[in-house]
């Protein structure tokens, strides 16, 4: 299929259909409502089943209805929607219910603000509602990438009964790029879903649940659910790497739409000053690359390793456990709907790299790097705004 | 002379053969079987699936013979929806108290009626929360001593019993709402009317459907099951008036 131009909230729309979703449920809100406005048109023409409900805690709910047929269903929502969702996530996980949901992410705490954010990481990758799970987390960093990874998202549900969540900042939903969907998404087979909901016709009749009240078989259950995490750590560990060599002093770990703006920054730095950065990115957040991140961050020439994040330093915390301590480690970053600016990313590489004090950066200095931030907040974001453009 | 043994009665093929974790006197298991019958009789048990709530009547899916979900508190008409909507063809019921459908579940079993979902809702209303100990519902009685209204309920700090079939019924979306009780013999046979009849509806894909059941929970109210059905008559049926509340044939006490 040609290429097209399309943007990233309808990209991710129509690569859900591809991908044999048969029903959608949404609530509106900024920066993701165009996912909602496409399905409205696009579902009824395919015959499928679209439904705006009453709220995010109704449609995560209606959600679990759906997924329990066995048919695959999805969501989309921002920041405090998919707050309002974390019950039912809890429950999915805990019922083993396959579905997918997007989190399209904007500025928080509370209602914050409606510009691109990395804030939700914790809530993404930790958990999120009560209770020991997981749900498998990947990051898109373009909207080509959005399309392939909500394919793959569906079939990633189904493979292990678990939600799967994609988290991408504001830009992400909202920016028009060149797509190309596949003409038939191919996946390998799955097994057959004999645990949905279908009517007890010429077989027992069972239950979806998450409640078990015997304690021995809660735990069971735990374990269980534990090991099918430990499987996802073992086989979807997801991640790419960008001019990563041994000319290497700074290795960012940099995730989304802002490994785009590191990169940009290593391939101006690389030609106006000949310094030489690597980016290691995160693509699967849950499960997270620790032992891909370890070695690379562990090789000889590499003196810090820097995590970029359009947050207060949330996925910094899993980096700084990947390495373990064996290097020191720094953050940058700038959140609040603020996106870091390349240029001064390149200041604080080239600092960095060549052994120059670090103003802007630190474990020590971090609230010297933040201070830096907001000082150039204004002028970041225009600028940011049109070096972003220049990432392919 | 041959004597022929003649089943006049026998367990629903809809329910299971579980011993009964319900109080005694408690009237969740005649209403279990009332959707039980219904279900044999409309032969759609195969094709049925049913949520349950939080609250009592949480482990419903152990006695009903067909396929069931186990909802989060007050979203069964949430799972519902997404259910019924992804498989049209099979027939779909909620069984909810009143903490869970009244209270936590308000937002989502108005818009499901006022949707006009074509599922059944079966709403047992017993004034009280059961499972968490006998506290004060949204249905709880003007006076009435629960475990969080030691002194009555106070009607001046925590406002009326919420009337849910008059409250959905004022809904313009054509539904069938009709409130019966389940205290005595003669109020079973028109509960499980009006349970069937909802269940018609359904299958015929006419409307929402729901009925409200009047329920005794003698261990919360602290009486005997005979003085239970006894302040039922006496102080839930005045307060609320039985009967059917809408049907998408017009009889409307509300709306358009």
């Amino acid at each position: 299929m040609a290429r097209i131009l399309m943007k990233g909230n309808e990209a991710i729309a129509e690569a859900a259909i591809r991908a044999g979703a048969e029903g959608y449920f949404c609530y509106p809100i900024t920066p993701q409502s165009e996912v909602a406005e496409y399905m409205a048109k696009r579902m009824p023409e395919v015959g499928l089943t679209f439904l705006q409900g009453e709220s995010e805690v109704a449609v995560a709910n209606m959600l679990f209805g759906a997924a329990s047929t066995g048919k695959r269903v999805f969501t989309t929502s921002s920041s405090p929607g998919i707050s309002l969702m974390q019950e039912a996530i809890s429950y999915l996980a805990g019922a083993e219910l396959p579905c997918v949901i997007v989190n399209i992410m904007r500025a928080g705490p509370g209602l914050g603000g409606i510009l691109p954010a990395q804030s939700d990481y914790f809530q993404a990758v930790k958990g999120g509602g009560h209770g020991d799970y997981r749900v498998l987390v990947l990051a898109p960093s373009t909207v080509q990438e959005a399309v392939d990874l909500m394919m793959l998202s569906f079939h990633l549900a189904d493979k292990y009964r678990n939600p799967v969540m994609m988290i991408g900042d504001g830009m992400i939903g909202q920016m028009m790029e060149p797509v190309e969907f596949p003409d038939k998404f191919e996946e390998p087979e799955l097994p057959s879903k004999d645990w949905a909901a279908t009517g007890a016709k010429g077989r027992d009749s069972l239950i979806i649940k998450s409640l078990f009240l015997d304690p021995d078989a809660l735990e069971r259950h735990n374990w269980k659910l534990r090991d099918k995490f430990d499987r996802m750590r073992e086989h979807e560990v997801r991640f790419e790497k960008y001019k990563i060599s041994d000319k290497n002093k700074v290795l960012i770990v940099s995730y989304g739409t802002m490994a785009r703006i590191c990169q940009t920054a290593i391939d101006e730095l690389e030609q106006e000053e000949g310094i030489s950065v690597g980016l290691f990115r995160p693509v699967s957040l849950f499960p997270f690359p620790e032992r891909e991140i370890f070695e690379e961050a562990t090789k000889k020439n590499i003196k810090t390793v820097l995590s970029v994040e359009m947050s207060t330093a949330q996925m910094h915390e899993d980096v700084q456990k990947a390495v373990m301590g064996k290097k020191p480690c720094e953050f940058f970053g700038h959140t609040g709907g603020i996106v870091p600016n390349p240029s001064e990313l390149k200041e604080l590489l080239s600092k960095l790299s060549t052994g120059r004090k670090a103003r802007a950066a630190g474990t020590k200095t971090a609230g010297k790097a933040r201070a830096a931030g907001v000082r150039t907040g204004a002028s970041t974001r225009r600028s940011a705004a049109r070096k972003t453009r220049k990432t392919k | 002379m041959e004597v022929q043994a003649k089943t006049i009665f026998k367990r629903p093929e809809s329910l299971t053969q579980t011993v009964t974790h319900y109080c005694p006197g408690c009237t969740h298991g005649i209403i279990h079987r009332l959707v039980a019958e219904a279900l044999d009789d409309l032969g759609v048990r195969e094709r049925t699936c049913g949520v349950a709530p939080v609250g009592c009547s949480v482990l419903a899916y152990n006695y009903f013979n067909c396929d069931f979900l186990e909802s989060p508190h007050g979203r069964a008409p949430a799972l519902a929806t997404g259910f019924k909507r992804m498989r049209p063809d099979m027939i779909v019921f909620t069984y909810q108290g009143d903490g869970d459908l009244a209270s936590i579940g308000m937002g989502e079993i108005i818009h499901a009626a006022n949707r006009g979902e074509k599922f059944t809702v079966i709403f047992v209303n017993n004034a009280v929360y059961g499972m968490t100990g006998g506290q004060m519902a949204p249905t709880t009685m003007p006076h009435q001593i629960t475990t969080t209204s030691p002194a009555g309920r106070n009607v001046a700090e925590v406002g009326f019993p919420i009337r849910v079939a008059e409250l959905l019924s004022a809904l313009v979306t054509p539904a069938y709402i009709e409130r019966v009780s389940v205290h005595a013999p003669e109020y079973i046979i028109g509960a499980k009317q009006a349970i069937r009849r909802a269940f018609e509806y359904q299958v015929k894909g006419t409307c929402f459907s729901l009925v409200e059941v009047l329920s005794t929970c003698p261990t919360n109210w602290g009486m005997t099951p005979g003085d239970a059905t006894t302040w039922l008559r006496e102080n839930l049926m005045p307060y609320y008036p039985l009967g059917v509340h809408k049907a998408p044939e017009g009889k409307t006490t509300g709306g358009a």
